[in-house]
């Protein structure tokens, strides 16, 4: 597989939101504003790098039957360095992303590529991976949440669009809301795929 | 992969060094944050009693003093706000069990005779759109200049004298459970007298 294909499948062919749905929890939890899904998303791409970058580095020194705790360490650790930076330079942020952000830490796309792909292949290929794969998660969840914040806060990205006292349709910033735009959205990126 | 035989003795080994590795790392980044992390929150209480209280110069933060609840199960933390060491106005950090989404925090001033200056949302999982309208000047404005002493904190459906947010009845309920937590706690201090 060459290095182009490595980076640029996590975007439409293997998107881990819309394709691989993986990492439903944060996907669903945290997209009520455009804005939450992009740093969601840029979290969880930076962790995904990083502990690709570790475990592609490592693979050969760790014995098979302790590889799981062993990714899972390094992914913990990367996941809590997150937070305290996220803590101490974007507190706004943070206190949005709350509890969403620990559990990156279990969020299976990391896990998921750790083990099928950084502790099978070279470093350089692992970063386009996680690279890709996270760009592709943070774009999932930044359509998501700017589909969302339009329909149910008739905003984007904090900006109003909407005369100040109307409301939006409710529905959409609650967890219904999320369930049905994820799946129109399932649906466009199938008849996508088909026609490519 | 070529895997890699697991014995005891490498499983184990690799095991410590990685999480050894993992410990170290973080323990410098926590250091590295500790300090910016700690003026962050410092700024952000600053900033909530700054909203409350009428202009003050002294450091509420390093005044601060503890005072019991009034039904005694709990304390709540007071900042007094003096200008030119005389008590302009009290901040009572507060808050209630009875959200729809958990526990609200919110941030009452006081002036020193009793009447609510102002109060800002520390907290609140309130649902969107509906509970968290408490945020909007709308309803938290009209507590501003009243004083508890004639002003029900409750709302008007139970009797009281706050108008609740349409359809979030039981997030204005708790609203003005904290305030009056906070009112009855200063009180029975006598803190206004």
């Amino acid at each position: 597989m060459n290095q182009w294909k490595n980076f640029t499948k996590g975007f439409i062919k293997e998107n881990p939101v819309f394709v691989l749905l993986l990492g439903m929890c944060p996907t669903l939890g945290v997209t009520s504003s455009a804005i939450n899904g992009l740093g969601m998303g840029l979290a969880t791409a930076f962790v995904l790098v990083m502990s690709n970058i570790v475990i592609a580095l490592i693979k050969n020194f760790i014995p098979d039957k302790v590889r799981i705790p062993a990714f899972i360490v390094v992914i913990a650790s990367f996941v809590t360095i997150v937070q305290m930076v996220l803590q101490a330079y974007l507190p706004a942020l943070y206190a949005q992303l709350g509890i969403f952000i620990p559990l990156i830490v279990v969020n299976c796309i990391i896990l998921g590529r750790a083990e099928a792909f950084a502790s099978k292949n070279g470093v350089w290929s692992s970063i386009l991976d996680g690279l890709g794969m996270g760009l592709g998660f943070s774009l999932a969840l930044t359509v998501l949440g700017a589909i969302r914040e339009m329909l149910g806060a008739g905003a984007i990205f904090g900006f109003k669009f909407i005369p100040a006292n109307a409301d939006g349709i409710l529905l959409f910033i609650l967890a219904p809301g999320a369930f049905i735009v994820l799946g129109y959205l399932i649906a466009i990126v199938n008849k996508i795929k088909k026609e490519a | 992969m070529a895997k890699k035989i697991s014995s005891l003795r490498n499983m184990v080994f690799s095991l410590f060094v990685i999480t050894l590795a993992a410990s170290a790392a973080l323990g410098y980044i926590y250091e590295l944050t500790k300090t910016p992390i700690a003026e962050m929150n410092l700024k952000k209480k600053l900033q909530a009693i700054k909203d409350v209280v009428p202009d003050f110069n002294n450091n509420p933060s390093a005044d601060m003093y503890k005072i019991p609840t009034y039904d005694g199960t709990d304390s709540l933390e007071c900042y007094p706000a003096k200008k030119d060491k005389e008590l302009v106005g009290t901040a009572i950090k507060t808050y209630t069990k009875n959200g729809f989404g958990g526990l609200v925090w919110l941030m009452v001033g006081f002036k020193a005779d009793g009447t609510i200056n102002d109060i800002s949302i520390l907290e609140q999982n309130e649902t969107p759109g509906l509970g968290t309208k408490m945020t909007t000047p709308e309803f938290k404005n009209q507590f501003n200049g009243k004083n508890p002493e004639q002003y029900k904190l409750s709302v008007k459906k139970d009797g009281g004298d706050v108008d609740a947010i349409t359809a979030a009845t039981i997030s204005s309920r708790a609203f003005c459970d904290a305030v009056k937590r906070a009112y009855e706690s200063y009180k029975n201090k006598g803190g206004n007298k």
